[in-house]
């Protein structure tokens, strides 16, 4: 089988396993209680949240560990617009991913005023149009580091920048960085977000668990309320054996970058070429602004579904980019945010590459998708 | 797959036979915000009890998205027809339109000889042609809804379930281990949740404009709600208190008028029947034609004579041998020959 789905989950890295095993049989305790089982969980959690903190370059404090990130998305988007009991603005973009988008017509159905800013062809947000609608209402900008669909990497550094040039304006800027991790060296003071979502299972850890890094002085309205763990941010009983996983998993991502980078520019730029070659009309979405690992491509003409059925008969296993919960493929907001037609929509199918794939990969992705396609084009 | 035991016995029926079975959900039906209905058909829980199935048959399982398709193709239709004072029926609508039209062809593009439903009806060879005869349950059989396949279709497809009766299928399904043996027939028209009266009126308010009751002389008798609440041949909730029996005889959305009248005053002597197709890809050669003929999902056949409106038209005109109790328009008359379909259409017009 060949896999070019990881930006729908990517398998689990193998030292990741390791390291959640060697651990089972002394971290699986309640960190908030009183004994010696308590405390070595409370310490293998701890371990983690410095272990995070070190590769974001913030202070461990400043990392809320969570279910995963949706979960994230949630908490720093409402979490933000409801503090100290407000009803704050938001301001996002009209391709973010559905658990930012549904958080913010909740905040709008309580009443939060919102804007949602449009993007251009390539799926690019105007970082003008963004500070434009920030106003001294707005509580939370919210901009995503790279579409799940198409890659497609928004200037989250710019967009800081400008909001805080804004005067009387004390809006908090989150970033969804779920999809941008495994390829983007993500430093927070880089960034200069004061939010921003992070998921294990995106680059080689478990599913499950999360990461909201909270800059130091920010006051969120918890979206979960409980025991109080997380200073009150996120309660629930830790997932320990999670959270050692995603810091190793991030550790790993973080070093493997390099190859990272080499390896699946290269499978994709393979893969790539050979179907230009011999797709006429293909269409690359996002092409000069996206991640090195997304290769959202539209056949015209040809319905994704039957690609896609196509295709997993051969053993690729591709995605649509959008799909309901029954598994069917569905038009997305992403595409018609960037101006593409149903039909269009269709007929589009988001290949992601991942850790393990190797160069040779695109040359094998490319013949069986040419053979997915015999009799369609 | 719909997720319920018919189709899944056929899933599992053409599997044991050795096919390389694929499973597939039409997901055809969806909410205002996209979400799957409560119940009914296209259910979250329907295509988790298919993709079960399919698990267990370990063959490979989808859900196809075709609302778009659907909604134009049968959804909208369905509610004009009610503004137009008539009945349909939507499950001939989707079998025409979709699932034995962009289902077969997609089945093309997947390389599938053929497409097999759990449908209660017989596909046979003989003489060289395709036919569609009843299912041998008569109480399950669907073959009144399956009218329009003609050779092209029936090429192509298969009822393994046909052959055999309800009870037997649950039988075969609990041999196989199937989880939805005993699940509950759907009788329910699959996109409406609540009741169609207020389907109707969300989509098209103006067929729910109250009106008079009359009589065949045009007397007042009372009034309604609105003409969507009545069918042709609808004799309970009339609201009007008379000493004999009272039939609802004819409806007109334009004055918003209900006519009823008595059991002699809904019978009628002959139905003009439009978009007629055939199983054979033509009528027959002798004309008129002596056939049997079904008006309703669960009616009796009756004996009748078909003869075209005009030569090589799709508009026939049905003549009972006996005349019936008024069929309700934007209903089929399906032309049967013993157990075999000859064809069938759209009842537009009574005769009387």
């Amino acid at each position: 089988m060949l896999y070019l789905d990881h930006a729908a989950t990517t398998p689990i890295r193998p030292r990741v396993w390791e390291e959640i095993s060697a651990l089972a049989d002394r971290g699986w305790g309640n960190p908030t209680g009183f004994h010696a089982s308590a405390r070595a969980a409370k310490n293998a959690l701890e371990e983690a949240r410095e272990r995070v903190a070190a590769v974001l370059g913030c202070r461990p404090l400043e990392v809320v560990f969570t279910g995963g990130g949706t979960e994230s998305d949630n908490l720093a988007v409402k979490g933000a617009a409801l503090a100290g009991g407000g009803r704050g603005g938001v301001v996002t973009t009209a391709v973010e991913h559905e658990a930012v988008l549904s958080s913010v017509r909740y905040l709008e159905d309580w009443g939060c005023p919102v804007t949602r800013v449009g993007v251009d062809r390539d799926g690019l947000v105007d970082p003008s149009e963004v500070t434009a609608a920030v106003n001294p209402q707005t509580a939370v900008v919210s901009v995503m580091a790279a579409n799940n669909e198409t890659g497609a990497r928004q200037p989250v550094r710019k967009i800081t920048e400008a909001v805080r040039d804004r005067p009387r304006c004390k809006a908090l800027v989150h970033t969804d960085a779920v999809q941008a991790f495994i390829s983007e060296e993500l430093r927070v003071e880089d960034l200069g977000v004061d939010l921003m979502s992070l998921a294990a299972h995106k680059f080689g850890g478990p599913t499950g668990v999360g990461v909201l890094y909270v800059r130091e002085g920010v006051a969120l309205e918890p979206v979960t309320h409980g025991g109080g763990q997380e200073l009150g941010r996120r309660s629930g009983t830790h997932h320990v054996l999670g959270a050692v996983g995603m810091a190793r998993a991030m550790e790993l991502a973080s070093s493997d970058r390099e190859r990272f980078h080499r390896d699946v520019s290269e499978a994709r730029r393979r893969f790539e070429s050979a179907l230009l070659e011999k797709v006429p009309g293909l269409a690359i979405a996002s092409r000069s602004t996206r991640t090195v690992q997304h290769s959202h491509l539209r056949f015209p003409g040809v319905a994704n579904q039957t690609l896609l059925v196509r295709l997993d008969r051969l053993g690729l296993a591709a995605s649509a980019g959008s799909s309901c919960q029954s598994g069917a493929a569905q038009v997305s907001h992403v595409l018609s945010a960037m101006g593409m037609s149903d039909p269009e929509a269709r007929s589009s199918v988001r290949f992601s590459f991942g850790w393990t794939t190797r160069p040779s990969d695109g040359d094998l992705a490319a013949g069986l998708t040419l053979r997915a396609l015999e009799g369609l084009l | 797959m719909s997720g319920g035991v018919d189709s899944s016995v056929a899933a599992a029926m053409m599997h044991r036979e050795g096919h390389e079975v694929t499973g597939v959900t039409l997901k055809l039906w969806q909410g205002p915000d996209g979400e799957a209905p409560a119940h009914g058909c296209c259910t979250v829980s329907d295509s988790e009890d298919a993709r079960r199935v399919a698990a267990g048959l370990d063959i490979p399982y989808y859900v196809f998205d075709y609302t778009d398709d659907f909604a134009s193709a049968v959804v909208d239709p369905f509610v004009e027809a009610y503004r137009n004072g008539r009945t349909p029926n939507p499950c001939v609508e989707c079998n025409r339109s979709i699932k034995f039209s962009i289902l077969l062809e997609e089945a093309d593009r997947l390389d599938c000889d053929l497409l097999v439903t759990g449908h209660y009806a017989r596909v046979s060879r003989e003489g060289g042609r395709w036919r569609l005869r009843r299912g041998v349950d008569p109480s399950k059989d669907q073959s009144y809804v399956l009218h329009m396949l003609g050779q092209r279709e029936l090429a192509r497809t298969r009822f393994p379930v046909g052959e055999m009766t309800k009870p037997e299928t649950r039988r075969v399904a609990a041999d196989l281990g199937l989880r939805n043996a005993h699940k509950r027939d759907s009788y329910e028209i699959c996109f409406i949740a609540d009741d169609y009266r207020r389907f109707i009126a969300r989509r098209a308010p103006e067929a729910v404009r109250p009106g008079r009751i009359v009589d065949a002389s045009r007397n007042r008798l009372g009034e309604h709600p609105g003409v969507v609440n009545f069918t042709v041949g609808q004799r309970r909730g009339l609201g009007v208190a008379v000493g004999e029996p009272r039939y609802v005889v004819e409806l007109d959305p334009h004055t918003s008028t209900v006519v009823i009248g008595s059991a002699r005053d809904l019978l009628t002597e002959a139905v003009e029947v439009e978009g007629v197709t055939w199983v054979d890809g033509a009528p027959p050669p002798e004309s008129p034609t002596e056939c049997l003929v079904q008006v309703r999902v669960h009616g009796q056949p009756v004996r009748a004579l078909l003869a075209p409106l005009e030569s090589g038209s799709d508009r026939w005109q049905v003549s009972f041998v006996e005349p019936q109790s008024s069929p309700a328009p934007g209903q089929m008359a399906v032309f049967y020959r013993g157990d075999r379909v000859l064809g069938g259409g759209t009842i537009d017009r009574l005769l009387k």
